[in-house]
């Protein structure tokens, strides 16, 4: 019950105190509309959740299918999988900054020269400071580290599907693909639905993989990275708090829908 | 419910190998399937494989060419100033992590067996209330956080990293464990009732004794997310030395644009992943039903 208070106080202050900024006037968000370093950050956002969510359902659940019907070792891939997880973004940011390195050619390191010796030279790119392709590249990372996860949940998904289904499918001739197809998946659509509620949330709060890798640089900004900016370097409390409720209203409006859904179906049970 | 997933995840059923004779496509499938996790293999451990080989390569023994091939000898130089510099955060953060930690795990056994068995009326309300908690992005609170910490006196403080990880602990601990006690049959509860038992005596006599393998869940969980941790510790911290912790430390050491000494950050690196990377080794089951838990649904 001392968690029920210390947590009502807090949202109470939050609202207490987006209230005084709209005392204020609407002044501050309406400033972040004509802001183009927020508009160019929420671009950056966009773009990243985009491909990062993409990418992770993708690769999460290739994994899971991969892993899915059981194989021998599948315990040792599903912990290399997983493990990102498990490290903070600063320390993993070290491998990845030197691995997405710009450096080309002779001078190139990581990826670059890999691509280098491999003679792959059109895979070579700027990477995270390349001016169009920089949040594609930063989403590398993340879809690196939460891959697992999704593969976790898919897995989790797919083994509670009953093994009667697909033998009854199969008894009636039905081809492996089309049991996924139509057996499967269909059955995995609450699976689908967490998984992106869950990428969607980290990906708007998405703060220490970019913070770790390039700092404060100008072509990955993003919401958060902007509003850590605003406040300690510019120390612009009523602009930074601005931008913080619009990451928390973009959450709020997907997540508590999601919420009420999630309650009403288990109340069905 | 939450257990019940990490079973799912963890059994394997195997259907290949009841099949004694794979036929020729089955075959190909198998050898198929290997391939594509031996590549995801590889892409998985790169950037932890580079950490480790290059720590023990020395200070500058990191070369652009050779950074991929392990080391010629091992050359520990790296390690001793490195671990000089970060000692005391380590410490500093083992420090408040384990307390935040341990209350954020009382109070979220508290609620969660009130939340569990002792349903009252908008209690699926606030329930929700303390789920949508979860979601709340850790800058929405920063500011008032800061307030609140100067308010209570303990700003400059290492307590305030302990505040704002059990206030942002007990949502997840809440939901940890009200599915745990979930499964723990209602007639169990029922006959102490009988018995003349309080909720309070219920709670420490019969409740608090099966809980052992929820507080590893969640004392796992916390520990991996409050050391890793870097948003509060840097914004609530203000960055000064004195309150540095692991993470903020490190990224002192690799931020500081000293993009020539490789060595030393990847030593760096590696020093402060060492703790959860152990946890996760031998808890990890745990440490998967923790994760698991944040989806929510079972």
């Amino acid at each position: 019950m001392i968690g029920w208070t210390v947590k009502f106080s807090l949202s109470n202050r939050t609202n207490a105190w987006s209230k005084d900024n709209s005392f204020a006037g609407l002044k501050n968000y309406t400033g972040l509309l004509e802001d183009p370093e927020f508009t160019h950050a929420f671009g950056n956002l966009m773009k990243f959740t985009v491909v990062f969510m993409i990418g992770t359902l993708i690769s999460g659940l290739i994994m899971s299918l991969l892993l899915e019907k059981g194989i021998r070792g599948e315990g040792f891939f599903r912990s290399i999988y997983l493990y990102p997880m498990a490290i903070s973004f600063i320390a993993m940011g070290t491998s990845w900054r030197w691995l997405m390195d710009s450096a080309r050619d002779d001078k190139g390191t990581g990826l670059n020269h890999l691509f280098h010796m491999a003679k792959l030279n059109i895979l070579q790119n700027d990477w995270y400071s390349s001016e169009n392709a920089s949040m594609y590249a930063m989403a590398l990372p993340a879809i690196w580290q939460m891959s697992g996860y999704v593969m976790a949940l898919f897995l989790a998904g797919f083994r509670g599907i009953p093994d009667d289904l697909r033998e009854a499918a199969r008894v009636d001739g039905a081809t492996e693909f089309k049991i996924y197809r139509h057996i499967l998946f269909p059955q995995l659509k609450p699976t689908f639905l967490t998984v992106l509620i869950i990428l969607g949330h980290i990906s708007m709060k998405v703060f220490d993989l970019i913070y770790g890798i390039s700092t404060k640089s100008y072509v990955t900004k993003v919401l958060a990275i902007y509003m850590w900016q605003v406040i300690f370097d510019f120390q612009n409390y009523a602009k930074g708090s601005a931008i913080a409720v619009v990451i928390l209203v973009i959450i709020a409006i997907v997540v508590i829908p999601y919420l009420v859904y999630v309650n009403k179906t288990e109340e069905m049970k | 419910m939450s257990s019940d997933l990490v079973d799912r995840v963890i059994k394997s059923k195997d259907i290949s190998r009841n099949k004694r004779k794979l036929s020729g496509s089955g075959q190909f499938w198998l050898a198929f399937r290997y391939s594509a996790l031996t590549i995801l293999f590889i892409i998985a451990a790169l950037p932890i494989y580079i950490m480790v080989v290059n720590s023990v390569k020395g200070i500058t023994g990191v070369t652009q060419s050779a950074a991929f091939l392990p080391p010629t000898h091992l050359n520990f130089d790296a390690w001793g100033p490195t671990w000089k510099v970060l000692r005391e955060p380590m410490q500093r953060t083992l420090f408040f992590v384990v307390q935040s930690s341990i209350i954020s795990a009382i109070v979220g056994s508290i609620n969660g067996f009130v939340f569990a068995k002792w349903r009252f009326k908008g209690s699926t309300f606030i329930f929700t209330l303390f789920l949508f908690g979860m979601f709340i992005p850790y800058q929405a609170i920063m500011i008032p956080l800061t307030q609140f910490n100067h308010w209570a006196g303990i700003g400059g403080t290492i307590y305030v990293l302990v505040v704002a990880h059990v206030i942002y602990g007990i949502p997840i601990c809440t939901l940890i464990f009200r599915n745990y006690y979930a499964a723990i049959p209602n007639e169990l509860i029922e006959a102490a009732r009988v018995d003349g038992a309080g909720m309070v005596r219920i709670f420490r006599t019969i409740i608090l004794p099966l809980s052992i393998p929820g507080f590893v869940v969640v004392l796992i969980w916390q520990f991996t997310s409050a050391w890793n941790d870097f948003l509060f510790a840097i914004f609530l911290t203000g960055g000064s030395p004195k309150l540095a912790v692991a993470t903020t430390a490190l990224n002192f050491i690799t931020g500081s644009g000293n993009q020539v000494y490789y060595g030393n950050n990847m030593t760096a690196s590696l020093i402060v992943s060492i703790p959860t990377l152990l946890v996760y080794m031998f808890l990890g089951r745990y440490f998967l039903r923790g994760l698991l838990s944040g989806s929510l649904k079972g």
